[in-house]
């Protein structure tokens, strides 16, 4: 170019280092997390070395910096989108369990101190795997996470105390740390680096329609006392909303990965089924659901795409976050239900992916502070 | 780098065309909808047309395939753009602009620089449509016959957009009935050759400011090189002839498409800012279950209408990249003509009778958008394309 533009061209086309990265992704998703997906969901864990060959992928380091031992790269919510859409594409429960200390990560990069990263994020660039997840939602039918039941209070001057109970947390009882949100009195909600293990957590495992290989946990916090340094950002207030902002485009990007992964299925399944003398594909009936599955999924991924790429220039995102969320709730249980019923009976078997892919798709609504890019 | 925002030069052009649309389309926009077939005689100052000599320039680069070519941001990406911001104003009159249609897209696309230096600085309207062919333009039954030095036409166009306004038309026609879609080819007649005669203006639903027309071609002669590309009837190569012409949709299918996005913005803008003042605003932060009725269905609007922008702008990017986009360009009408007709019956209804009311733009807006889901490819043909492509499949296997 010949002149520097203030802003750059609108690009679709993905970084050389982002196209390696989706191709290994994308592989890893075909042979190592789609063959056992089934088998996961039957036995509502994920199969023993699953996660750890997952490190192998190597995303935890990207961003920490070199000082920790990490490659110190910038922080890229792009590429942490890609990631997730690639390996949903492979398994949502597995893809949500392989990142969960990804999420972990990105929150403390952006929102820790520096002897907090020192301390929390070192153990991530280790080779063996790490659980960590973020404890945002709470029980109950109506979560706002903008109306915290969880309490922290000041202790003396030597720390916090927790009090509350928080739900849908990944790996709960082993995740090495979790980060549970809480409201602190006259601060509004902040964050806290906790260990699970520790006196006054108590963690029950719970049962849901979908997602069940994660084993997601109950996280009931009964006066847990924190250090001073536990609370992530020091003075600084905890800024949930570019939280929620970033899970929402971790939420969108869970289901563009999954429904991409119903369109290439119900693609092969209608071309082969025949009925009436001919594969079903050949009925508009048919055929239309199967485009319109195509068009609203590539709209979802423009949406999410617009949103990552906006957070990562540092422009505002919260707008596109929010509607790439909204639509991929909307979206994704439309093409999820269509995708069953494309099958016929058929679908409604558990032989069949796409019951499976119905059934965690109904949790992208209620997934915010999960996944952040 | 993955990046969805316009580059400046865009939102330069963006701006100003909003701008134009705002000053010169808005206020004449219910003078052209009541006073239908009227001239509008404001849009004189927007002739899109080239001035003799430019028409040869504007050839169209093609880049080389197989050579990596650094990102672009081009015409497609301009077009959709104007257009978008274009039917913001008023889509009707956007169509009424001299030398934006149809026929000047397959002039511009299928042209010799012989024919371009001719037809290049004209008003083109296009003729396809006929009463018993609509979608299936392969079954026209307009005639051209070659006579020594001329083509004969014969036949009746029907919704020829501009048909009445501009001063040349394309029109299709088979050469041979018998050998199908490979014989259908388009001629380019000047107005005011004897044989051709607009004899019907349609009166309309919406886009009431750009004239339809009917016209009857009655043993029409026009000159034997008026035809645009090869008179040679190639049976099974398809793409030479009929599938060339059809190619001029591609380029112009995100088109339509920016101007149902145009025309549902409208709306939007004008639903949200009459809502505010009831109280009614969006914050983008608490869940939709937590919203209003009103505030939850702005926000799913907002979402399909940035869903369906994204798509016409890939689609656009893609055709200023040299990628194949038939069915990027299929996917944005499709998805874009029926969010924006959704879009602005929603809003006439969220309005109340405010929205009804012919005292606000709001339901103009809402009659014009319906044949943003029609022309160029109906809701329907669009999905058959995407369905097509996607599935692999023949005409044949899936009909």
């Amino acid at each position: 170019m010949s002149e520097q533009t203030a802003k750059p061209l609108f690009d679709l086309n993905l970084t050389d280092e982002q196209q390696l990265m989706r191709d290994t992704v994308r592989r890893f998703a075909q042979t190592e997390l789609r063959p056992i997906a089934r088998k996961a969901d039957e036995a509502a864990a994920a199969p023993s070395g699953i996660y750890e060959k997952t490190l192998e992928l190597g995303f935890n380091a990207v961003q920490i910096p070199e000082a920790l031992g990490g490659f110190g790269a910038p922080r890229s919510p792009i590429s942490n989108m890609l990631l997730i859409e690639d390996l949903a594409w492979g398994d949502m429960s597995l893809a949500i369990g392989a990142l969960s200390a990804l999420s972990f990560i990105n929150t403390v990069l952006d929102q820790g101190n520096e002897s907090q990263q020192a301390k929390l994020l070192a153990r991530f660039t280790e080779e063996s795997f790490q659980a960590a997840a973020i404890a945002l939602t709470e029980p109950g039918a109506r979560f706002d996470p903008r109306r915290l039941k969880t309490k922290a209070a000041k202790r003396g001057h030597d720390g916090y105390v927790l009090l509350g109970e928080k739900t849908l947390v990944p790996f709960a009882s082993d995740a090495a740390q979790l980060l549970v949100i809480a409201e602190l009195e006259g601060q509004g909600p902040t964050a806290f680096a906790i260990d699970p293990k520790q006196a006054g957590v108590t963690v029950t495992t719970e049962s849901y329609m979908g997602l069940r290989p994660l084993a997601l946990g109950r996280v009931k916090l009964d006066n847990v006392e924190v250090p001073l340094d536990a609370k992530l950002g020091g003075d600084k207030p905890f800024d949930l909303d570019r939280l929620l902002d970033l899970t929402r485009i971790g939420s969108a990007a869970l289901a563009v990965g999954t429904c991409q992964a119903i369109l290439d299925y119900v693609k092969d399944y209608c071309n082969e089924r025949v009925a009436f003398g001919e594969p079903i594909s050949n009925r508009q009936s048919v055929a239309f659901m199967i485009a319109d599955i195509a068009i609203e999924l590539d709209g979802l991924r423009l949406l999410t795409y617009r949103a990552a790429s906006r957070a990562e220039q540092g422009l505002s995102f919260k707008r596109e976050a929010y509607l790439a969320q909204l639509q991929a709730a909307d979206k994704g249980m439309k093409i999820a239900t269509d995708g069953v019923q494309l099958l016929g009976g058929h679908g409604f078997i558990r032989e069949h992916m796409v019951e499976l892919w119905y059934r965690n798709l109904r949790a992208v609504s209620l997934l915010e502070g999960v996944l952040s890019v | 780098m993955i990046n969805l925002e316009l580059p400046e030069q865009l939102d330069g052009l963006q701006q100003l065309m909003h701008a134009v649309a705002q000053n010169v389309l808005r206020p004449v926009s219910r003078k052209y909808d009541t006073q239908e077939h009227d001239v509008p005689t404001e849009l004189s100052v927007l002739d899109r047309r080239p001035k003799p000599g430019q028409a040869a320039a504007a050839a169209k680069q093609r880049p080389e395939p197989g050579v990596k070519q650094p990102n672009k941001n081009g015409q497609n990406m301009q077009s959709v753009t104007s257009i978008q911001e274009m039917c913001w104003g008023d889509v009707g009159l956007m169509l009424s602009i001299p030398g934006q249609g149809l026929g000047n897209a397959a002039i511009n696309a299928v042209a010799t620089p012989e024919q371009k230096e001719r037809f290049g600085t004209c008003y083109a309207s296009m003729a396809i449509t006929e009463p018993a062919s609509g979608s299936d333009s392969g079954s026209i039954s307009a005639t051209a016959v070659l006579d020594g030095d001329e083509w004969v036409l014969n036949g009746e166009k029907i919704f020829v957009t501009a048909g009445d306004r501009c001063d040349t038309v394309v029109m299709w026609a088979t050469v041979d009935k018998s050998k199908g879609k490979a014989a259908i080819k388009s001629f380019v007649i000047p107005k005011g050759t004897p044989g051709m005669e607009v004899v019907k203006l349609e009166h309309k639903l919406g886009i009431r400011a750009s004239d339809t027309a009917t016209i009857l071609f009655t043993n029409c002669r026009i000159p034997k090189d008026n035809i645009l590309g090869s008179p040679e009837v190639r049976e099974g190569g398809k793409r030479e002839g009929f599938g060339k012409v059809m190619q001029t949709f591609d380029n112009t299918r995100p088109g339509v498409a920016a101007m149902s996005i145009g025309c549902a913005r409208a709306a939007l803008d004008l639903t949200e800012e009459l809502l505010k003042k009831e109280g009614y605003e969006l914050s983008y932060d608490k869940s939709v279950w937590d919203s209003s009725a009103i505030e939850a269905e702005l926000y799913r609007m907002e979402a399909d209408w940035d869903a369906a922008r994204l798509l016409v702008l890939r689609a656009a990017w893609m055709a200023d990249n040299g990628h194949p986009n038939s069915m990027e360009a299929s996917m944005a009408k499709a998805k874009a003509g029926r969010v924006g007709n959704a879009i602005t019956l929603r809003c006439v209804e969220l309005c109340g009778t405010l929205g009804y009311s012919q005292e606000l733009l709001l339901e103009k807006w809402a009659r014009d958008s319906k044949i943003l889901d029609i022309f160029e490819g109906t809701q329907q043909i669009q999905q058959l394309i995407v369905a097509r492509r996607l599935l692999n499949k023949s005409s044949a296997e899936l009909k």
